[in-house]
Order: structure tokens, then C-alpha cells, then sequence
């Protein structure tokens, strides 16, 4: 099967999910569908359980009730299972968490290495294509210590790329950048998702969610309350927390 | 349905279970043999032989004793003289260190090169030797107690130390100046540093509300820098208690050198060894307990 | 500038000594303490023999070490160097596991003999040679368990992290001296076949510094911000991998500086192996001290061998001092 073929079935499932932190409920029955090679925006206040939610998606986070399928493969405690999804499914992270002893091309060539076995010949190839294609291919020896915030991002969004994965997350990627730096991001991440690469993003930037999201979800208190358009959604929420949210952040 | 052997949580009890099961195993396979050589050695565990006639005589001693009292009797002594040598080198290691970690921000150029002489010269130096040396080379080479070296109310001689009619043993005065001015050493350095980690804002503010150089730091540096240091300094006053096992070196009868006779005499290694954790892990706790109240209430007082 | 050198140090003395009436009172109260310290130790000096050192020299270094069989001191010198840079240059992970077994075997082998050579009883090892090796050995040995159970009492299994905390706590709560005596007389009650006393006393020493290093790397790992093994984690490495590629290169990184302080510290701590009647540098000083010939030339002695451990002592901590600033 090509990733790239958008097909009827939804390679993300999220029913029902609930999670807590001791007794706070951070995820209260939270549903999601995500159809191969769709862009999905993940928008709400801050402690609205939105990071956790995408978390849940790669096992950072365990949840206590409800089901996740990815890729037709359950989200459960078996733990080949979770090294499978793991695979699959890439994760960009807010602080970048690039590896600072290593260089940057070891950085991206740790994984494939060591999980996916290739030698390290193929895995450098592979990772002198991606740091081409965020375009910052000069970089490739340096430590990471080295580069500006902007570039520290696009390293880590060609080492989740690296793996090749089926569905990237990205958590607030651009919200500890300094501003000149957030576009070179944007960037990367638009023309990842023009590609074809289904995205699940969780950022507060509005031109990204309305240039690029096929959907727009927002989140309050652990559900998700809206699922909808972005032209939908920025014009005339249906909600009354969409809107205090909207006319916040606008 | 996921087979049992996959599931996360099963694995980690069953990895949990065998490494139980090791150690386990190791402590019963321990205590077999155990049981097996102290049979061959004809020694049953148990305490009764606390109740006899220790039967040894010890130099100095807080109580009353003689050697026709018993075992038990003679280890109080041995803990109380550990007390003795571990609280008042505590406190005499913390003012010296305290003085030579101040001493090494001082700035007089021969005070601060004085301070960083001694804290170099006696951290890099095996306690025990230090011992060694206080013991056979500065108490036994003395003038004869008929004799004594003064300095102010204190006599000094191959006797020990008179202080005002109180009489210290050379053995104890060695161990009181070793463990005294070796953790002064260390105790120097996290003074050092804790006033070096205040913020210099702090002495800036003081000096120019036109306080002087001494209250600035008294008043305002070392209050702050405490609650910076407490925790090292519990760190340092525990080593202080353990090292003072090192009497036995040079003839301070302490717990630990009463202890020892006890096995020489008796054999009864396990008994004494349970005695000495029991005793030492009370002492390290007690001195950890006092530092943590202390350093809560300094903490609920600062809000 | 004939008038301006000869002013320059009165006003540096001016300034640094005798700025305010405080520190001239200050200056005057060292320079009287300098005096007398001074003055007691020439006099000593005066009547100072150092006969002791030159004709023990050799006994100092390696105690009583067979003359014929000084090559194996240098061999077991020599082995851990020559594995030390082979895996430097060849920064392969498969060698660690070939070359450090078999380089310990092979120093084994020649620290006790047997296969060909001769046997050397262990009382005959001594000297700052046994002070150095029983660091070094102990250290080797004592890291693979400090990583354990630091990284145990990290765990989150209840069980993994209690037996680690308790091993911690009970070590170091107890003096070394405690330590050592369990190892010498519970050991051979406790195990079935016999165990050298040298070895004791290593084996010893290694339960003992284990605890300490497992609290210098625990807090190394403490201080790596999570984010690194999630993104590890997010990758699909496990966690044994990810602890090696990510979390261990760092966290040891980190602790070097402490690490090296406790090679230190038990370096300074061999010298109670003398209590347990082996001679190390402090044992052999203490033999030494007891022939008749040398009755009281303890300050000859135990400053000469003070002399050395400071020389060692004071070097590394320079060392880590380096390291403490070149790693921030």
C-alpha cells in the first residue's frame, strides 16, 4: 500500500479516549479520525489536553480507558504493538529534544540505524536527502549546540522523517522559536504536507491552519468539542468556548 | 487479544519477580552457609553474651567502668566516647571551616593564601595518615606533662590537652584535631562556595545602602548563603560521625575499637556487625533528622 | 623608574595587607602563626634522619614485591592502558566486550600466578603499587554496579528501585572502616570457598564506592531534561537502546568530574586497608615504623608518604577541576 493514496479507511482512530493524571481527568472521552494524507490542526487554551492527546498516539502517554488504532494496528499495552506504532508514526517535539551529543547527521541517523537496521551508508544517504529537503544540508557535521532555534526544528522534523513514518505529530513546533525563525518551519511543514504526509498539528499559528488544514479540531477540558473546516471554523464557530477561544487569540 | 507475554505490565512483574528472586535466593544461599560455618565453629547468634564479663579495661571512659562489668557495659562506653569525639569535633570543624572558608574570600592576600594552603594541603590527605601524624608526631613528641606547652588557659603536652583543669587524653585530642581539621577543609570549601553563589546583586545593594563590609556579611551574604550550604554541610558532619571509626588507629577506645576487642575476644562477628550498622545508621539518621528540621524551618521562615 | 619599582611592592603590601587597622591586625596575627609553624618545623628538620626513605625506597614503592617478578607489576600497569586507547581508536561497542574481560583475566592471571608463573602471595603485594592497584581494580569493579543501581533506584518498578535504595542507604551510612571488617571476617562465613585477603579487603572497597558512584551518576541522570528520551523513545530505539546512544553518553559526561572526585576520595581510603594488616602505602609505612632501627622517624616516614598522596590527590583534582570547566 502507498501512504500517499488518500483511502476511505481512517489511519488514525481515537474513540472514546480517557486519561488521567492521579485524580485530575486530562482526556475526557476524546474522539478522532484521521483519513491518510490529512492535515489535521489541533487548536484549544492551554491545559485544554491537547498535547496530551497526541501523545497518546505515539505511547508517551499511557491512557486508562477508550481505544487507539493506528495504521490498523491497536494501541494497547503489547509492546511489540507499541515499538510498531513507534515506527509509524513520527513526533516533533516544542523544545526540538535533538540529541546534543551528537552531530546533526547522527542525530538523523541514529534511528533508521539502529531500528530499522539499515546500514550506514543508506542511513546517511537518507538523512543528506532530508536535511536537503528542510534545506540546511551545510549543517550535517556540526552538534546541534551550534544552530539557531529555526534550524534546530528542521533537523528534528528530517530525523522523524527519517524513519519514514506514516502519520507525523508535531507538538507546538514553533511556539518556542523566536519570531523571524517561525517561517522556516512553516515552511518545511507546508510543503510536508503538499507531499502527501497525513499531520496531526497541535499550534496556536492561524495563517498554518487556515492555508493548510484539511480539518480544524479544537479542544476544552479534555474533549474535543468542534471538528470542522478551517474556513468553517475561524468564520463562524459553532461553540461558545470556540469563540471566547477565537476572539483570544485573533 | 494480546498474548500474556507481550503486555507491558506483565513483563516488568515478571523482570521485578526474578530480580526479587535473585537477591533472595543470594541472602538464603548467604545465610545457609552462614548457618553452616558458625556451626563449625560451635557459635550460636544471640545477644546473652552481652550479659558476661567483658573483662578488658579502657583508658578513658564518659561512665563509670571497670572490666569486671559487662560487655554491654563496656560498648555504652565505647558509643558514648564516639559521641563525645563526634559532637564536639562537629562543632569545632564547622567554626575552623567556616573561618577559612571566609578566610579564602578575604582580601588580605596572606589570609587568603593561608585559607587556600591548609584546605589544599589537608584535603589531599588520607585521614588516617593525618592521624598518624597528629598522634605520633605531634602529641607523643611533646614536653612531658611536667613540662607543658601554653597558649593562653590551654596547656598542651605528651599527656594531651589541659583545658582549665579539663584533662584530654592525647589519643582523644589527636582524633578531636584530625576529624576536626580535616572536614574543616571540606566544610571551608562549601562556605566558599556558598557565599560565592549568593547573588552579587545582594552585596551591591548592602554596600551601597552604606552597611559595612562586616555586616554586609553577616547581616545580608552568610544568612542566604546557609540555606545554600545545609545540605552539603549534613553530608560532611555524617562523614565526620563515620570517620571517627578511625580511632581504633591510634588507641581512642570508640565504638567501633570496642566493638573490635568484643569480636577478638568473643568471636561473635555477626552479632557485632548487626550492633555497629544499628548504632551507626541511628547516629547518620538522627544527624540527617536535626539537619532537615532545622532546614525546614529555615525554609518556612524565608517565605 | 628606578623610584617606581621600589614603591611598587610597598604599595601592593599597602594594599593587600595593611588597607584597613583590621587586616593589619589580621596580617600581623598570620604572619605570627607562619612563625611559629615555620620555626617548630626547622628545628625538627634539624634533627630530622631520612635514612628511613632511602633505604626503604623500594619497599615504599612495591613492598615486598619478588624482584624477578617486577615485569607483571608493569604488565598489569600496561594492560589497562593498552585497552584504554585500542577502544579509542577503534570506537567499536563489540570490542568492549572482548577486550575488558579478557584484559582483567590476563591481570589476574599475573597478579596471582599460576598457569606457568609463579604464585605470589598477596602479603608479599604492597606499597604505593597495591594503593594504586586496589583504587583502580575497585573503581573498574565498582562502576558497572554503581550504573546498575543508580539506574535502579531510577526505575519505576517498585521493586527494582527498593532494593536499590536500601543497598545505598545501608552503605553509605556505615563507615568504611565497617565495611571493610564485614568484608574480612562476614565473607568467609557468608561464602563456601576461600577468598584472599587482599581480595577481601577490593571486594570490600567496591560495595562500599559502588553506593557512592551509583548517587554521582544518579544524579547526572536526574539532570537530563525528559524530553531526550522521548524523542528517542518517539523514534522507536527501546529503552536499552535508548539508555546507550542517548541517556548513559550523557549522563556520564556530565558526572565525570564527580566520578574522578571519588577515585580521589577512595584513593585516600586504601590507606585503611592497614587496619586490616595489608601493606599499602600507609601499611608499609606503619612495618616500617616498627623495626627497631626506625623507632621514631614517624614524621620522616609519614611525610614522605603524605608527600605522595598529596602529589596524587591534589593532580587529579586539578584534573577534574579542567574537566568541570571544559564541560560547561
Amino acid at each position: 500500500m502507498i501512504n500517499t493514496i488518500k483511502t476511505e479507511t481512517p489511519i488514525l482512530i481515537a474513540n472514546d479516549v480517557s486519561k488521567w493524571f492521579g485524580k485530575f481527568q486530562v482526556l475526557r472521552n476524546a474522539n478522532l479520525q484521521v483519513k491518510a494524507g490529512e492535515v489535521v490542526v489541533i487548536m484549544g487554551p492551554s491545559g485544554s489536553g491537547k498535547s496530551t492527546f497526541i501523545r497518546t498516539f505515539n505511547a508517551l502517554e499511557p491512557y486508562q480507558e477508550g481505544r487507539i488504532t493506528i495504521d490498523g494496528i491497536p494501541l494497547t499495552e503489547d509492546i511489540q504493538n507499541i515499538d510498531q506504532i513507534r515506527q509509524n508514526v513520527g513526533m516533533v517535539f516544542q523544545q526540538f529534544n535533538l540529541f546534543p551529543h551528537l552531530t546533526v547527521l547522527e542525530n538523523i541517523t541514529l534511528a533508521p540505524i539502529q531500528v530499522r537496521k539499515f546500514t550506514k551508508t543508506q542511513a546517511n544517504e537518507i538523512a543528506l536527502r532530508l536535511l536537503d529537503r528542510v534545506g540546511i544540508l551545510e549543517q550535517a557535521q556540526k552538534y546541534p549546540g551550534k544552530l539557531s532555534g529555526g534550524q534546530q526544528q528542521r533537523v528534528a522534523i528530517a530525523r522523524a522523517l527519517a524513519m519514514e513514518p506514516k502519520i507525523m505529530l508535531f507538538d507546538e513546533p514553533t511556539s518556542s522559536l523566536d519570531p523571524e525563525m517561525v517561517r522556516e518551519v512553516l515552511d518545511v511543514m507546508r510543503s510536508l504536507a503538499k507531499s502527501g504526509m497525513t499531520m496531526l498539528v497541535v499550534t496556536h499559528e492561524v495563517g498554518f491552519a487556515r492555508e493548510v488544514a484539511d480539518r480544524v479540531i479544537f479542544m476544552d477540558a479534555g474533549q474535543v468539542i468542534e471538528d470542522t473546516t478551517p474556513a468553517e471554523f475561524f468564520t463562524q464557530p459553532k461553540e461558545a468556548r470556540s469563540k471566547l477561544f477565537l476572539s483570544q487569540i485573533l | 487479544m494480546t498474548a500474556i507475554w507481550r503486555r507491558k505490565k506483565n513483563l516488568e512483574w515478571v523482570g521485578q519477580a526474578i530480580v526479587l528472586a535473585i537477591v533472595v535466593g543470594l541472602l538464603v544461599l548467604f545465610g545457609h552457609n552462614l548457618d553452616q560455618s558458625l556451626k563449625r565453629l560451635g557459635l550460636r547468634l544471640g545477644f546473652k553474651f552481652l550479659d558476661s564479663q567483658a573483662g578488658f579495661s579502657v583508658a578513658e571512659s564518659v561512665i563509670s567502668y571497670d572490666p569486671s562489668q559487662p560487655y554491654s557495659r563496656v560498648l555504652l562506653v565505647g558509643f558514648l566516647n564516639s559521641l563525645k569525639v563526634i559532637f564536639s569535633s562537629l562543632i569545632a570543624a564547622t567554626i575552623i571551616g567556616v573561618v577559612a572558608g571566609i578566610a579564602r574570600l578575604s582580601d588580605n592576600w596572606l589570609v587568603r593564601q593561608m585559607a587556600k594552603v591548609y584546605v589544599e594541603a589537608l584535603r589531599n590527605l588520607p585521614l588516617l595518615l593525618q592521624l598518624l601524624f597528629w598522634y605520633f608526631v605531634v602529641f607523643l613528641a611533646l614536653p612531658k606533662a611536667d613540662n607543658p606547652i601554653f597558649f593562653g588557659f590551654i596547656q598542651i603536652s605528651r599527656s594531651g590537652i589541659n583545658l582549665l583543669g579539663l584533662a584530654l587524653s592525647p589519643e582523644f585530642s589527636s582524633l578531636f584535631a584530625g576529624l576536626t581539621f580535616y572536614t574543616g577543609t571540606f566544610i571551608a570549601e562549601i562556605v566558599r562556595g556558598s557565599i560565592k553563589g549568593v547573588d552579587r546583586g545582594q552585596s551591591e545593594a548592602a554596600r551601597a545602602l552604606g552597611l559595612s563590609s562586616g555586616v554586609t556579611l553577616r547581616r545580608v551574604i552568610f544568612p542566604q548563603a546557609l540555606r545554600i550550604m545545609i545540605p552539603s554541610l549534613a553530608n560532611q558532619y555524617l562523614n565526620l560521625a563515620k570517620n571517627s571509626s578511625l580511632a581504633i588507629a591510634i588507641g581512642y577506645p570508640d565504638l567501633y575499637a570496642i566493638s573490635s576487642t568484643t569480636f577478638n575476644q568473643t568471636g561473635r562477628a555477626v552479632e557485632m556487625m548487626i550492633l555497629i550498622s544499628i548504632t551507626y545508621l541511628a547516629v547518620s539518621l538522627t544527624i540527617a533528622g536535626l539537619l532537615n528540621a532545622y532546614n525546614s524551618r529555615m525554609q518556612r521562615s524565608s517565605r | 623608574m628606578n623610584a617606581k619599582t621600589t614603591i611598587k611592592p610597598v604599595r601592593w603590601v599597602q594594599k593587600n595587607l595593611f588597607n584597613t587597622p583590621y587586616n593589619a591586625v589580621l596580617t600581623i596575627l598570620c604572619v605570627w602563626i607562619l612563625w611559629s609553624i615555620s620555626s617548630s618545623l626547622f628545628s625538627w628538620l634539624g634533627q630530622s634522619e631520612w635514612t628511613v626513605i632511602s633505604e626503604n625506597l623500594r619497599l615504599f614503592l612495591v613492598g615486598r614485591f619478588p624482584e624477578t617478578q617486577l615485569w607483571r607489576m608493569g604488565a598489569i600497569v600496561t594492560i589497562p592502558i593498552l585497552i584504554a586507547s585500542t577502544l579509542v581508536v577503534r570506537r567499536s561497542q563489540a570490542w568492549n566486550f572482548v577486550l575488558i574481560p579478557v584484559g582483567l583475566g590476563t591481570i589476574a592471571w599475573l597478579a596471582n600466578g599460576g598457569f606457568g608463573l609463579p604464585l605470589i602471595r598477596s602479603s608479599l603485594w604492597g606499597g604505593l603499587f597495591l594503593t594504586l592497584f586496589a583504587a583502580a581494580i575497585s573503581t573498574a569493579l565498582a562502576f558497572p554496579l554503581g550504573l546498575l543501581l543508580a539506574l535502579g533506584r531510577r526505575s519505576e518498578l517498585p521493586v527494582i528501585r527498593g532494593i536499590s535504595t536500601i543497598y545505598i542507604e545501608l552503605v553509605r551510612g556505615l563507615p568504611l572502616i565497617g565495611i571493610l571488617f564485614m568484608a574480612q571476617v562476614m565473607l568467609p562465613l557468608v561464602v563456601p570457598f576461600r577468598l584472599d585477603r587482599l581480595l577481601r579487603a577490593i571486594l570490600g572497597l567496591t560495595f562500599f564506592n559502588a553506593a557512592y558512584l551509583a548517587e554521582n551518576i544518579r544524579s547526572g541522570l536526574q539532570s537530563l531534561p525528559s524530553g531526550q528520551s522521548e524523542a528517542a523513545r518517539s523514534l522507536g530505539l527501546n529503552s536499552i537502546q535508548t539508555l546507550r546512544f542517548i541517556i548513559l553518553p550523557q549522563a556520564l559526561r556530565l558526572v565525570t568530574p564527580a566520578i574522578v572526585g571519588q577515585f580521589i576520595s577512595l584513593f585516600k581510603d586504601t590507606s585503611l586497608l592497614a587496619l586490616f594488616a595489608l601493606f599499602e602505602l600507609t601499611g608499609i609505612a606503619r612495618s616500617i615504623l616498627s623495626q627497631p632501627q626506625f623507632l621514631g622517624r614517624n614524621g620522616e616516614v609519614y611525610l614522605f608518604i603524605g608527600l605522595i598522596y598529596w602529589m596524587f590527590c591534589f593532580g587529579l583534582s586539578q584534573f577534574s577541576k579542567r574537566l568541570e570547566v571544559r564541560s560547561s
